[in-house]
């Protein structure tokens, strides 16, 4: 990927020997001028060898219109831009070396507004997945990684502890093997949603709600593996398929009509992945919130209880600008009596991305070193700038992301997060003893 | 310099482990198994010697379990060869391990042997001192920062004692050396290039018998007991110091 011509193009160089202006002689080395130059004077080498890649081939589409650097989120943190990119790219710059190519958390905001339809969200993954042959990757994804190869989950957990979480769920919480009948609804639980400690109250409440919704559903418990659609963003395509194929084994055991997922990461892969690696079947893909908008007729009646409280929402990436779905959670916000919905400036598809999708989850130590906060920090404070005292989500990674968030911005008391499914369990009077 | 790494599978500690009824050995039921880390360094050491000098990189592994993906995995970090040793179900005491590993290296030729300084199921760390033995090789173990000689006759490697003490060793080579950290994280294997390996490369094998133990006789296995407990006193701050107070008595700690 070398330039086969300097910066500066020697040859094109104008600088007069003798300049006498009005008697004054002038001459002297700053009066040189560089005659502009065109981009053909630099080696297309490295646009080529990433055009090449499968996924890569949008890069050279870019026009430098630079219509994503305002709304890139990273831009807003430090001086990554999809635009400077395309132009590190252009300069030789293969990227594999280079700490931008891991900051892109794949949020999609730049393609949103490219007339190019240049896609980062397939171009960072195919660059990173020869920085991950190569074996140049951050030591924290690697880890990352590792975990998910050995144990299906990020955090290193047993495998067959996945289910754990369902003994404190205070309702009898159906594992499909042990069911042995075909069930209506088969949840998809997701690797925060079943090990991460705050990320499990989110679990619980969903079991309750379906509980009291008489529910036909069923997990798979220890069979579950990590969907892994961040793990292939980050650009370990291996990895990825090896958990597609544990996955798509385990579903294809069981009768189910409705896969019901708690991730919008997972809603994403076994909705536009996993087919093409012979996942899919005569069952429908839904996220928690289009599921119960759905049954929103049984589900509203249940909703007694008052939630007095000002929230905003934060769209994921994953569910809003990638797969189109702003209404669902939105629906049920409104149906929980007592919530005022106060929305961010960046919401629907300007939603602000949180920093974890992508791989970001995995990568905190890089991305504190090359930007100047975190993205979840940011989004906090435009939160909180709102006036609403409690972030509602409903992605299993922002519980901790942005109550992180929430102290390290000195937010302590000024705003609460939670996940949609644990404020309709406490309309439902379904949250902590009152349940069990 | 032509370097042979042996490495061992032992139980995953992400699992919760449970001894089996019998009371000598793990449940191997919900056992998953991983490279020993020590291992693990031993071969990311091999790798940056072959990096810096030259060479090649043969692993020898175990033939319990899951070592063909081990072994794969070791390919696709950049090891030469992958040596199968034997076949065995079930856990191997260093004893059995070392001669094993003695056996398949016997009509092998190497500069330098490496192994793991010891194990986590196996704390004895004799793997590799009863190679060398076996061998008649010289033997330093607890090592860091392989460094070979200009010469390619010899080897010096440190030994870190407490209070931030260093020796230095001369080994002349061929010799084994027990491995306690390599000098960089070990590295990453990609999936992909693990997966690709296993439809392409083929693991050789060295038809050794593998006995399961042959030095040490395991007795009973059992969690650690616990030999007391805290006591956590309750209570507002006089009943604290009543309690506090008898209890300092009870033990003839205070004044009469």
């Amino acid at each position: 990927m070398s330039r086969d011509r300097g910066l500066a193009k020697v040859d094109g160089v104008i600088e007069k020997e003798d300049v006498v202006i009005e008697g004054v002689d002038i001459s002297g080395s700053w009066n040189r001028m560089l005659e502009p130059r065109v981009l053909s004077d630099y080696s297309t080498d490295t646009m080529d060898w990433i055009t090449g890649l499968e996924g890569g081939e949008s890069l050279r589409w870019c026009y430098q219109c630079a219509k994503c650097v305002p709304v890139c989120p990273v831009e807003h943190v430090g001086s990554y831009g999809p635009r400077k990119i395309v132009r590190k790219v252009q300069l030789g710059n293969n990227l594999l070396e280079d700490p931008d190519l891991w900051l892109c958390t794949s949020c999609a905001a730049c393609l949103r507004v490219c007339p190019k339809a240049v896609d980062m969200t397939r171009i960072m993954p195919a660059v990173r997945e020869q920085a991950v042959l190569e074996g140049a990757i951050p030591q924290e994804l690697a880890a990352a990684f590792e975990n998910l190869q050995r144990q299906g989950n990020p955090m290193g957990e047993a495998a067959r502890k996945r289910p754990d979480w369902t003994k404190d769920a205070g309702v009898e919480v159906p594992i499909i093997g042990k069911l042995k009948r075909p069930v209506d609804v088969l949840w998809y639980v997701s690797d925060y949603t079943s090990y991460h400690p705050r990320g499990k109250d989110a679990a619980r409440a969903m079991a309750r709600v379906l509980t009291a919704l008489e529910v036909d559903y069923a997990i798979l418990g220890g069979e579950e593996r990590s969907d892994g659609d961040s793990v292939r963003l980050a650009g370990e395509t291996g990895l990825f398929e090896m958990l597609a194929e544990k996955n798509i084994k385990a579903l294809g055991k069981y009768e189910f009509n409705q896969l019901v997922v708690m991730d919008p990461h997972a809603y994403n892969a076994f909705k536009n992945h996993y087919p093409a690696l012979g996942g899919g079947g005569d069952y429908e893909v839904l996220h928690y919130t289009q599921y119960l908008a759905r049954h929103l007729d049984r589900l509203a009646p249940l909703l007694e209880t008052p939630v007095e409280i000002n929230l905003t929402y934060h769209d994921p990436c994953y569910l809003g600008r990638h797969n189109g779905e702003y209404e669902a959670p939105r629906r049920l916000l409104e149906a929980i009596p007592g919530v005022t919905l106060t929305e961010m400036p960046h919401y629907k598809a300007t939603g602000f991305c949180c920093g974890g999708g992508g791989g970001g989850m995995w990568l905190d130590g890089l991305v504190a070193e090359h930007t100047s906060e975190r993205l979840s920090e940011r989004r906090v404070r435009e939160a909180v700038a709102t006036g609403a005292t409690t972030l509602a989500v409903c992605c299993p990674y922002e519980p901790s992301r942005f109550e992180d968030a929430v102290k390290s911005t000195d937010n302590d008391g000024n705003l609460d997060v939670a996940d949609i499914i644990e404020l309709i369990a406490r309309s439902m009077r379904l949250e902590g003893e009152a349940a069990a | 310099m032509n370097i042979a790494v042996l490495i061992r599978q032992v139980p995953d500690l992400a699992e919760e482990l449970e001894v089996a009824d019998g009371g000598t050995e793990l449940d191997r039921e919900y056992l998953t198994w991983v490279v020993n880390e020590f291992d693990d360094h031993a071969l990311e050491e091999a790798l940056q010697l072959k990096d810096s000098t030259g060479g090649t990189v043969t692993v020898l592994g175990l033939g319990t379990d899951d070592i063909d993906e081990a072994l794969f995995t070791a390919l696709a970090k950049g090891a030469d060869r992958a040596v199968k040793v034997g076949a065995v179900d079930g856990p191997v005491d260093s004893h059995g391990a070392a001669a094993a590993f003695a056996e398949a290296l016997q009509n092998e030729s190497f500069d330098l042997i490496l192994t793991g300084v010891q194990a986590i199921n196996d704390v004895d760390g004799q793997v590799g001192p009863l190679v060398a033995v076996r061998l008649g090789l010289p033997h330093v173990s607890v090592v860091t920062h392989i460094a070979p000689a200009d010469d390619g006759t010899t080897v010096t490697v440190n030994q870190e004692y407490a209070g931030g003490v260093l020796a230095e060793f001369q080994v002349t080579l061929p010799a084994v050396l027990g491995v306690q950290a390599a000098r960089a994280v070990p590295r990453y294997a990609p999936v992909s290039r693990v997966r690709q390996l296993m439809k392409t490369a083929t693991l050789e094998s060295a038809a050794v018998d593998v006995a399961a133990a042959g030095g040490l006789a395991i007795l009973r296995m059992s969690p650690p007991e616990g030999s007391g407990h805290a006591e956590m006193i309750e209570g507002d701050a006089d009943a604290v110091v009543e309690r506090l107070a008898g209890i300092l008595g009870d033990r003839g700690l205070l004044p009469g």
